[in-house]
């Protein structure tokens, strides 16, 4: 089915996933690919990324591998890129410690791979003219923005800051008719949850609490993220969306 | 790694506690003011000095801060 009939299509798009050697940006980088759009996937680890390239549908996809918390790497990066029609920012990290314990580098780690990073990203993108009109660009937030949680703090603090950059650059790119939209999921069966001593069994207790009975899956995030960037949502931009199951 | 310095690091997880009230002998988990609180400060105190990651059943499985020491110092 071409574009033209179905909304939902990403046929014809070019679109850039960051984080997508694993987890949820992965899971977005799969979806893509199954609704025909043509992904170039972005990480450090250039074989972890070529396992997400095996598992994608079609044909034309790149692999640019590139630490974007270097600001060399994000330069070549953007010189390599094609026009794009969606960027979804997905790269994170996180980590687990109280306020009484949190040091300067505990604060450089997190706010420059989840805000600084997609920030300069974005700034070049936009400098160099990499971005079409009518392009569509999502941030993965986190519903940590508002619902606090012991030891999460830096980690709420990194995504309530990208959420609000979101906001502003919302207002920069209307007029090209440029969407910014972000997402923001509950937990999510990635990697990512495991940080700092937490175990499978603590977190299948708290899965027990979510309304729908368990934590998301990559693939639930992404349909939304595919949502995002498809024309059927070309009348959204600055809505900040939960996925949450039912859970907090 | 020492005991000494670990036993000091420990008890630095505490606010309440006098730090004189704890030794290698000390049943940490009867302490009034241990909690979860203080179980995830302990998390990330051990990997921020040693590197090492622990988990909140594993120290639940320590009796005293001897214990917990042995089981950071085999990892």
């Amino acid at each position: 089915m071409s574009s033209n009939n179905n909304p939902f299509s990403l046929e014809g798009k070019t679109i850039l996933v960051t984080g997508a050697s694993s987890g949820i940006g992965r899971g977005i980088a799969i979806a893509c690919s199954k609704m025909n759009g043509t992904v170039i996937v972005n990480g450090r680890n250039v074989s972890r990324l070529q396992e997400t390239l095996d598992m994608m549908s079609g044909t034309g996809h790149t692999l640019l591998a590139a630490d974007l918390t270097s600001h060399d790497d994000v330069l070549q990066l953007v010189e390599k890129l094609p026009k794009l029609d969606g960027i979804v920012h997905c790269a994170g990290v996180g980590i687990r410690k109280l306020c009484k314990q949190i040091e300067e580098t505990d604060i450089d780690y997190v706010m420059n791979a989840n805000f600084k990073a997609p920030v300069l990203l974005q700034s070049a993108l936009l400098s160099k003219k990499k971005v079409n009109k009518g392009a569509s660009i999502v941030f993965i937030s986190s519903i940590a923005i508002d619902t606090p949680s012991v030891g999460n703090a830096i980690y709420s603090a990194s995504k309530g800051a990208i959420t609000s950059y979101a906001n502003c650059l919302k207002l920069e790119l209307a007029s090209r008719l440029i969407r910014v939209n972000t997402v923001h999921p509950a937990m999510v069966w990635t990697d990512l949850i495991f940080k700092d001593g937490v175990e499978e069994e603590e977190l299948k207790a708290d899965e027990q609490k979510y309304l729908l009975k368990r934590y998301g899956k990559p693939e639930d995030i992404a349909n939304l993220v595919v949502y995002l960037l498809s024309d059927a949502s070309e009348w959204m931009t600055g809505s900040h969306l939960e996925i949450t199951g039912g859970g907090k | 790694m020492e005991l000494e310095t670990f036993i000091e690091s420990f008890a630095d997880q505490f606010d309440d506690t006098d730090p004189n009230e704890i030794s290698a002998e000390t049943i940490f988990q009867d302490l009034e003011e241990w909690s979860s609180l203080t179980a995830m400060g302990v998390i990330a105190f051990v990997k921020t000095e040693y590197g090492k990651t622990i988990t909140g059943s594993e120290i639940r499985s320590c009796q005293t801060v001897k214990d917990l020491f042995d089981l950071v110092q085999a990892k």
